[in-house]
């Protein structure tokens, strides 16, 4: 069958039909809550600082620099990772473990698609979820600084810096949601895996120039639009061992998760229901 | 054989255990039973056809289609597993709505299709509660009417009549009559025998992953000869009917019925037991009211191919 004669209205209205309920499922449910304080919980604290502290425009680049540490090492390593762990892993392992992965696999909806229609709803909530903590984050931090901080936000390099934290989510999204998603594909618990990556991606500057493309933390890094100068241990999470040009690092993450989307299409064709060894 | 489900050379291992072995089958349109003990490959073999599991060798194609090609596969063929367990949340209509709405259709004809199936299932007054407070019979009907709700050529039920009250019971394998006389493909695995008896019209056993009989219910009883098959005669004389029965060589053994007017009778050789009988009822000394098989059923069979402890004999 040649690839204009696919049905691919039928699978684009497939997929939106799936994302739409694996929204609605998913989002706004109670299990979900974690990952809502894990989202907004800096925006909790950079709103009792807002109202404890009075804000110098002094003050200004050392909270820039502050939003670009809560991001790089908070979100990012921690909060994006970690969330995405809990949301993308749920989409296939977390059916199997509830034993109702098998309604999807029964309906007449190609196993790509499907598997592609619960990366898109993942991958929505995570963005939606993070991004706007994000923007809450970022707002809240230049709130106390009064016509200062809207100036920075406005005329300033401020807008700038909010639509690069975004792009960051989003990719770091994607790319964490691609590797988890196809983790809770190979393995029965996909955490220690998780925490595997994890450990990559903290070791990751060490690595040969070759072996740190394998990461998404190595592009996300180069797509900081704040230089962020860690200390201590904090230090090895953000050693910039060859510069790559924005553009390169963006595409080299998107090419990253094409790869492993890929792959985990490949996965999901081979996938078995054996509910009993679960 | 676009018509037909077809298993050549199918065979299935999880690691080194064995769920099916070298599974040659050929399945026409109307009910089919599966019959076997717990174990014995029924849900491997459900579960192969549809693609939940893959096949370790062989091919399966159902009404010409596999399970691989799954948009054109799954608008024909419906499966109402054994697995009691649904996504969270859901009321009986968003469970089946939702299902009906990834085969692409529009809301209105989504919206139709969930309340015919609730209602087929007697299930219309509950589908706006959540599934998660239904008794275990409503969640048995519930997948029933998931798997029927797009209107598929095949039906795969897996235990569809666990659960369910008598009255729901006999609702359902009603359903299935009325399906089977449709025209489609029904295969039913079930304990019950009783009830796979009346209404299916073939019968697949399986056991320890191996097929040992399929056909229709009659025939694989007459294929069984080296177990001698039980025929029950009403007659005035059953006596008289005995003692010359037993001048024939393959009749094996009688017993009179308890209200004295019949007669159970064993033979080996059934063709010729009924060429006897109608040279004694010729004669006239006996009136023959009527002759039925006493040990022609799925029940029969089950015993004598399976056995009570479930192994091949």
């Amino acid at each position: 069958m040649r690839f204009a004669q696919q049905p691919w209205g039928l699978w684009f209205l497939q997929t939106w039909r799936l994302t739409r309920m694996e929204l609605r499922r998913n989002l706004f449910t109670w299990r979900a809550s974690w990952i809502y304080f894990l989202a907004f919980i800096p925006a909790i604290i950079i709103l009792t600082h807002l109202v404890m502290d009075s804000h110098p425009p002094s003050a200004m680049s050392e909270d820039t620099a502050i939003l670009a540490d809560i991001i790089q090492f908070y979100y990012i390593r921690l909060a994006v990772f970690f969330g995405c762990l809990g949301i993308f892993s749920r989409l296939i392992r977390g059916e199997m473990i509830e034993r109702s992965l098998h309604f999807y696999l029964l309906s007449p909806v190609r196993r790509e698609v499907l598997l592609l229609g619960k990366f898109a709803a993942g991958s929505i909530s995570a963005v939606l979820l993070f991004g706007a903590a994000i923007s809450i984050c970022f707002a809240l931090i230049y709130a106390g600084f009064g016509a200062a901080g809207r100036d920075y936000i406005f005329n300033g390099p401020g807008l700038g810096q909010l639509e690069a934290y975004l792009a960051i989510v989003i990719l770091a999204c994607l790319g964490y949601g691609a590797v988890f998603l196809l983790l809770s594909m190979m393995f029965r618990n996909p955490t220690p895996a998780a925490m595997l990556v994890w450990g990559w991606e903290v070791i990751n500057p060490l690595l040969p120039s070759l072996l740190q493309r394998v990461s998404v933390a190595f592009y996300l890094r180069h797509l900081m639009p704040v230089s962020v100068a860690g200390k201590g241990i904090f230090a090895l999470l953000t050693v910039q061992t060859e510069p790559v040009s924005n553009w390169a690092a963006g595409l080299g993450l998107l090419v990253l998760i094409a790869v492993v989307l890929f792959y985990s299409c490949y996965r999901i064709r081979t996938l078995e229901i054996r509910y009993t060894t679960e | 054989m676009n018509d037909r489900i077809i298993f050549e050379d199918v065979s299935k291992f999880y690691g080194e255990v064995l769920g099916v072995n070298r599974i040659s089958l050929t399945i026409p349109s109307g009910i089919t039973a599966l019959v076997g003990p717990n174990g014995s490959g029924k849900t491997t073999l459900m579960n192969l056809m549809t693609g939940l599991v893959q096949p370790s060798s062989g091919h399966i194609s159902v009404l010409g289609l596999s399970p691989g090609s799954a948009t054109e596969f799954f608008r024909d063929v419906g499966y109402c597993t054994q697995f009691d367990s649904f996504p969270r949340g859901l009321t009986g209509w968003q469970f089946i709505f939702d299902s009906l709405m990834l085969h692409g259709i529009s809301k209105t004809e989504a919206t139709r299709l969930t309340r015919e199936s609730l209602e087929r299932v007697q299930l219309g007054d509950a589908a706006d509660r959540r599934i998660a407070g239904y008794s275990k019979g409503m969640r048995q009907k519930t997948r029933l009417a998931q798997a029927i709700a797009h209107h598929p050529r095949v039906l795969v039920l897996d235990e569809p009549l666990n659960g369910l009250d008598p009255l729901a019971r006999a609702e359902s394998i009603a359903l299935f009559e009325e399906l089977g006389r449709q025209g489609m493909h029904l295969l039913i695995s079930s304990h019950i025998l009783d009830e796979v008896d009346r209404i299916a019209d073939r019968v697949v056993l399986i056991t320890g992953g191996y097929l040992i009989a399929e056909g229709n219910i009659h025939q694989v009883r007459q294929e069984v000869r080296e177990k001698p098959m039980q025929v029950l005669i009403r007659c005035d004389h059953p006596e008289l009917l005995a003692s010359k029965m037993f001048a024939i060589n393959h009749c094996v053994e009688a017993r009179l019925h308890a209200d004295g007017k019949g007669l159970l009778l064993r033979t080996g050789d059934i063709d010729q037991f009924y060429s006897s009988l109608n040279g004694i009822a010729a004669e006239g000394l006996v009136k023959i009211e009527a002759v039925a098989p006493a040990d022609d059923d799925a029940n029969a069979i089950y015993q004598y191919l399976i056995g009570s402890d479930g192994s091949a004999l």
